[in-house]
């Protein structure tokens, strides 16, 4: 569905903000209506945050204890490491559901190698390289084939995790040496910050430079918005998303290599299903499915509430795998929420004012225009 | 995409003009029998390989193993062909399959009672998903992604750590999927006949080709005059029916459940879907190619077995069949493009 939907102003901020991102990549975002309307998303989430911090010290003593926040970090730290360049590729427009399979796929060609005596740098640069080509794969089937990227990376799901799937079989490697072990259960020397937390914190300042403050990140919102302009600004949107996949493809390697360590085993069916938690917290961090809108801040904030949410959860005994009661309506709310914003200030949709069910078919973050 | 959907637009919704005609049918013909021809020519080389591959036994459980997974893709090709896309099969199956077949054990139901039971669930969840989408205007990726993780969580809380064991079940439960008739289960038969229905109420109802228009172009079949959001809200619901339906035969088949029925099985579905030849941008496909699709990637999981390949390599291979149909797709779209471009010139001079 295209990102731009004109005939439709009285919607939702979202229609409006679509526009209005269009004008943000001319430069104008500081005061433009879109970044007010993601800050009041921001700051949203920013209650949300806190409020679960209060509910969390309150059901349970050892919340706010340092171990606890480690424990926390180490958990989510991986998916929040993918959330990252999966929040450029939707703001782009694009969706990438292999992340959680090239992490599997990493992790099994780590202990692949492993099991037959390689050295583990030789092995990083292998694994690096392996991410870096399944999202090439992604990326040059998306922009230079011109397929619907929903389609293509359900298609790598399945074949990279069925590439480990054969690396491995049935077999685990847990035989590495503890030094590489402890970088996924250890803290940095000297302090109470896990591995994976510390490399998250880089890297999203990495990302957020690049998406907020550069002119390759003004281009992601702007063929976001609407790809067809951007084709005629002249930013070069297929040399800029295949970049972003094999971004992606390196990004999820090394959360392949976190999880391995922190799991302290490399098996096939490592981070199985987690491509769509990765979506779930990017949406939550208010990034538009449609592309376009979003900022990188709100994802780390929901990056913040998940974790946060969860362990709240697992120490009040709440059946930790039923979390997703509670991730899935946030996920409705923070699609709903512009929704009730404009019930409240009185711009009804126009169903309700005509009693007709005009409806809304959208369904897919769809790249609205040929490449060619 | 706009090239491709417009020009599927003709083949789907509008009236084709008379000049496009044959190449409609083409592109109609191509959807069809390309995967049927692959089909055909991955049964009969393994079979050249493996004989036993087509004995009764084997075709019977091949058919069985089918039933559920063509089900599905049935209704998410009703909800696909209107550019929408149902995320929460796989976990409104795990949960109708837990609940209807723990009701044999804790209140002694009969048959029908289970499967009304299913059914229900899956209404439910489907019109959950409906009215959202359609009422809400909220994207169905969105949605359906929130009621998967919604879903699966109420499941877990339901079931805890227990399952459903086969003893709870009663003979005449168990026996559905094992029935047969000269040789082919009676369940094949039935879930044949649902998808013929479906197959024909998309390709001949009115309301049937409005979906495919909806998918087409959402704003050109609203400006039509087609009830968009009523449709959409029909065919989520139908889709979580049909996933409630699946979840009784899934227990019936399978006998053991726990909270982990059914994960993951919607992006399975999603691939057979598109396999299948339904464009994941709604407007084109048929439900005779999805089930094609279910058919073609389960008879591959049993050829490896047949063949004695490691069953490991069907991700891979499903997956790669996915990227290669989906290419193959855009291939001949572009031909077909370049040969309406050839003529309409051509008709100019």
């Amino acid at each position: 569905m295209a990102p731009d939907r004109p005939d439709r102003p009285d919607l939702t901020e979202n229609a409006a903000n679509a526009e209005n991102v269009a004008n943000a990549a001319s430069g104008r975002d500081r005061l433009g209506p879109a970044a007010r309307a993601s800050l009041r998303w921001e700051s949203g989430l920013g209650l949300l945050v806190i409020a679960i911090v209060i509910f969390g010290a309150m059901s349970s003593p050892r919340f706010l204890t340092t171990g606890n926040f480690f424990n926390t970090a180490v958990t989510a730290g991986e998916i929040a490491i993918m959330a990252l360049p999966m929040t450029l590729i939707i703001i782009s427009g694009e969706i990438d559901l292999s992340v959680a399979s090239i992490l599997g796929m990493s992790s099994a060609l780590l202990g692949f190698l492993w099991a037959r005596h390689w050295p583990m740098l030789a092995i990083f640069v292998v694994v690096a390289l392996a991410g870096i080509l399944a999202g090439l794969i992604n990326g040059l089937l998306v922009t230079r084939v011109g397929l619907p990227s929903l389609a293509v990376t359900i298609g790598t799901l399945a074949l990279y995790r069925g590439v480990a799937l054969i690396l491995l079989g049935p077999n685990t490697v847990s035989d590495f040496p503890s030094g590489y072990i402890g970088i996924g259960i250890n803290p940095l020397p000297g302090t109470q910050i896990p591995w994976n937390l510390a490399i998250f914190v880089v890297l999203a300042v990495i990302f957020g430079i690049v998406l907020h403050f550069t002119a390759t990140g003004r281009s992601i919102y702007a063929m976001g918005a609407s790809q067809e302009a951007a084709l005629f600004a002249g930013i070069r949107v297929k040399r800029v998303k295949t970049t972003l996949y094999a971004v992606s493809g390196l990004v999820c390697a090394l959360a392949g290599v976190l999880w391995t360590f922190r799991l302290a085993t490399a098996v096939q069916n490592n981070g199985l299903g987690q491509e769509l938690a990765v979506v779930a917290v990017v949406l939550l961090g208010g990034v538009s499915i449609f592309g376009g809108k979003g900022t990188l801040a709100g994802v780390v904030l929901a990056v913040i509430a998940f974790a946060g949410l969860q362990n709240a959860l697992l120490l009040t005994n709440f059946n930790q795998e039923a979390t997703g009661i509670v991730i899935g309506a946030l996920l409705l709310v923070s699609v709903f929420a512009p929704n009730l914003a404009a019930l409240r200030r009185g711009r009804l949709p126009r169903w309700i004012r005509r009693r007709t069910h005009p409806g809304g078919a959208g369904g897919h973050p769809a790249p609205a225009v040929d490449q060619t | 995409m706009t090239t491709t959907v417009t020009e599927r637009q003709d083949s789907a919704g509008a009236p084709p003009g008379t000049g496009s005609r044959k190449l409609t049918e083409r592109v109609f013909r191509i959807r069809e029998s390309g995967i049927i021809v692959v089909f055909v020519v991955f049964v009969a080389v393994t079979t050249a390989v493996k004989p036993s591959f087509l004995d009764e036994q084997n075709i019977q459980f091949l058919l069985i193993n089918t039933t559920v997974f063509a089900l599905l893709a049935l209704g998410e090709t009703i909800v696909v062909v209107s550019r929408n896309v149902d995320l929460s099969i796989g976990s409104v199956l795990g949960l109708s399959a837990y609940v209807s077949a723990s009701m044999f054990g804790s209140h002694h139901v009969g048959v029908p009672v289970a499967f009304a039971v299913g059914l229900g669930i899956g209404l439910a969840c489907g019109v959950a998903n409906g009215l959202m989408v359609a009422i809400g205007r909220v994207p169905s990726l969105v949605v359906t992604l929130a009621t998967l993780y919604i879903v699966r969580g109420v499941d877990i809380l339901i079931v805890g750590g227990n399952q459903v064991n086969a003893q709870t079940l009663p003979d005449a439960f168990t026996q559905i999927p094992r029935a047969t008739v000269l040789g082919v289960p009676y369940l094949a038969i039935a879930i044949a006949v649902v998808i013929g229905i479906g197959a024909y109420y998309l390709r001949s109802f009115r309301s049937g080709r409005e979906l495919y228009a909806i998918g087409s172009n959402p704003e050109a079949a609203r400006l039509a005059a087609i009830p968009v959001g009523r449709r959409v809200f029909t065919a989520f619901a139908v889709s979580g029916a049909i996933a409630g339906l699946a979840g009784v035969l899934w227990a019936a088949q399978y006998q053991t459940i726990d909270s982990s029925a059914g994960t993951g099985y919607e992006l399975t579905v999603i691939s057979a879907v598109v396999v299948g030849g339904v464009a994941i941008f709604g407007g084109s496909g048929s439900a005779v190619g999805a089930a094609v699709g279910a058919l073609l990637l389960s008879s591959i999981n049993s050829a490896l077995n047949v063949l004695g390949i490691s069953p490991l390599w069907l991700e891979a291979i499903s997956g790669f069949l996915l990227l290669l149909a989906i290419t193959l797709d855009r291939v001949i779209s572009l031909r077909l493009q370049a040969a309406l471009r050839r003529r309409s010139s051509g008709v100019g001079t």
